[in-house]
């Protein structure tokens, strides 16, 4: 990683003296009260989203027959209320947040490896082969690409949780695809870049070894920014009735549910939607403050 | 100019063929067909169903006589609604969800573009965090939550607005759904008209202008107000893919007759001939939206040169 701009890719902490790219952001990070509130909501959300289910000793679907769409009561046996099959409705939302966030994370991971890839390889080469790539993304960047996601995830096995996450990551690289050529772009025509072609690196290793550590700010800062995207699309897909299938809970199926119901039970719909509004916040604070923070060319105010 | 528009016009007939041939591959490559569903259909049938349909013929076949059928605006008929063609079934429904969709952009517009300029020229002050605090809120809410929120407040709760229906476009049956899928555009325009105003805002022609003497007012609106439309302008071909989507969990929300339920339904009944009409249609929508935001901008911003 010798020869990077920004230094070699390190934890906040053990940086060579006080200037490592990383060092920098966070205490840029740092300065901003809220995007440190919203983070630590996430994580807070996360971790009651792991352990909650299994602390509360009910399944996420099992019935209780004596309590068929109950409202909320604190000091009671369900806290947030039932379902109309009386299903507790903490824990069945606490499911759907931890299968939302996996599948967020996931579809993420998916849409970055294929837009970091496209973006470094058409920017790297430039040419023919960088407008071909590029008009590519224009074109699939005009359809309404949640009909591809729609149309792929209802053909291929409705419900399956890895046609959903890859089926979202394959539609969402578009973005990622064009800041990451954009940035390639002006990082191969480095000095350091054109040093190590001199010396004969080969472009596989180039990308991975020059490249892609000076993206990893970009890269870090636009992965928060997808998730909440991704979260968002596999709830609207679970609302249509094509994502998460029953009795598997998600946050967009609650909701679908909860909306159904809401001219007698309100809170079947306000507890799932409250945890998805909160999650999607918290992160968009969180990606808007780390693009800031690692993104020094757009400059925080 | 004349020349760009014909180039781009000219390219919208070769994106559309390539999605048509990507969807009819996608569409019959998925496992199950249209007559699955119908269990107690006796295999022979099922088989004369399928040769009266032509889908016993080998996909080339059939591929070639759909591209033929499509030239002619033949859409071919619905495998589920058997006594309707997908041709008739779209323009039932696609009044509906054009009204639906015009409408919310029209109101977006309206809306997002006076708060964004006021937040830019009250900066750092209490409107205009006010203003962006809601436009925060606006872009994270999906339409899936907002719906149901409105319906319970306006349309349960208060009883001032109808909770679902059309009643052949009955504008007060219009108010909530439009609402609804208006609220995240109008957030992102608000937020897009804001950062690029106070780009403009500080750019020298701005302090030449100032200089001049001329007042506040006309600085703003003669001079700031136009460059900063731009970005607004080219986000209109976007806007329009994600009305489209949008119109899609509305229509359901609201039980409006449009025709985002055909692209749903379809898919999973495997009614190819409705799935690829949907997507032939929306796929020209978007296309032609992107065209004219693309060319309105061009002819607004002369920067950009169309001329070679």
């Amino acid at each position: 990683m010798a020869g990077s701009i920004h230094g070699s890719v390190m934890p906040p902490e053990g940086g060579p003296g006080t200037g490592g790219f990383w060092r920098q952001a966070w205490r840029r990070l740092r300065r901003k009260r809220l995007a440190l509130f919203a983070g630590g909501v996430i994580v807070l959300i996360a971790l009651v989203a792991c352990a909650g289910p299994h602390l509360s000793g009910i399944r996420y679907d099992s019935l209780d027959w004596d309590a068929i769409a109950m409202p909320p009561q604190f000091p009671g046996a369900h806290w947030l209320g039932t379902d109309r099959l009386g299903r507790d409705l903490f824990v069945r939302t606490l499911y759907g947040v931890r299968i939302s966030l996996v599948i967020g994370l996931l579809a993420s991971a998916v849409s970055l490896i294929i837009g970091v890839v496209w973006g470094m390889v058409a920017g790297y080469s430039g040419g023919r082969t960088d407008e071909l790539m590029m008009r590519a993304v224009d074109v699939l960047y005009s359809l309404p690409y949640l009909f591809i996601v729609i149309i792929l995830t209802t053909l291929f096995e409705r419900g399956s949780l890895v046609v959903l996450f890859v089926a979202i990551g394959a539609v969402g690289w578009l973005t990622i695809a064009r800041i990451v050529r954009g940035q390639t772009l002006v990082l191969a025509r480095t000095e350091f870049v054109e040093a190590a072609r001199v010396i004969g690196v080969k472009p596989g290793a180039m990308l991975w070894h020059h490249i892609v550590p000076n993206l990893s700010g970009t890269i870090v800062a636009y992965a928060t920014l997808a998730i909440p995207q991704m979260i968002l699309f596999e709830s609207f897909l679970s609302f249509l009735g094509l994502g998460v299938q029953e009795p598997l809970p998600s946050l967009g199926n609650l909701i679908n549910d909860g909306a159904r119901e809401m001219q007698s039970a309100a809170w079947m719909l306000l507890v799932p939607a409250a945890f998805l509004v909160v999650l999607l916040l918290c992160f968009s604070i969180v990606g808007d403050a780390l693009r800031d923070a690692l993104d020094p060319r757009e400059g925080s105010s | 100019m004349l020349a760009y528009a014909a180039r781009r016009l000219a390219a919208i007939p070769p994106t559309l063929f390539i999605i048509v041939t990507l969807a009819f591959v996608v569409v019959r490559v998925a496992p199950g067909g249209p007559f699955d569903a119908e269990q107690s259909l006796p295999p022979q049938v099922k088989a004369n169903l399928e040769r009266a349909y032509g889908l016993d013929q080998p996909l080339v076949v059939q591929y070639v006589r759909y591209l033929r059928a499509i030239v002619h605006g033949d859409f071919g008929p619905s495998l589920k609604y058997r006594d309707l063609s997908v041709g008739a079934l779209i323009a039932q429904g696609l009044p509906v969800s054009l009204t639906l969709g015009l409408a919310a952009l029209i109101v977006a517009l309206a809306v997002g573009v006076p708060l964004g300029t006021w937040a830019a020229l009250r900066r750092g002050r209490a409107v205009d965090h006010g203003i962006m605090g809601l436009a925060v809120l606006g872009v994270v809410l999906p339409s899936f939550v907002t719906g149901p929120l409105l319906v319970l407040v306006f349309g349960l709760g208060l009883r001032w607005l109808p909770v679902a229906g059309w009643q052949d476009g009955n504008p007060y049956y219009l108010v909530l759904p439009v609402i609804t899928l208006s609220l995240p555009l109008a957030a992102y325009i608000a937020r897009l008209i804001r950062s690029s105003l106070l780009e403009v805002l500080q750019s020298d022609f701005i302090r030449a202008a100032r200089a001049r003497g001329l007042g506040r007012r006309r600085v703003i609106w003669r001079h700031a107000l136009p460059p900063a439309l731009l970005p607004v302008v080219s986000y209109l071909g976007p806007a329009t893919a994600f009305v489209v989507t949008g119109s899609l969990v509305v229509e359901t929300i609201f039980g409006l007759p449009g025709t985002g339920r055909f692209l749903v339904e379809g898919a999973i009944n495997r009614d190819y001939t409705l799935v690829m009409g949907m997507v032939i249609v929306y796929g020209l929508i978007t296309l032609t939206c992107n065209l004219a935001a693309d060319l309105v901008y061009g002819w607004l911003d002369p920067r950009v040169g169309h001329a070679s």
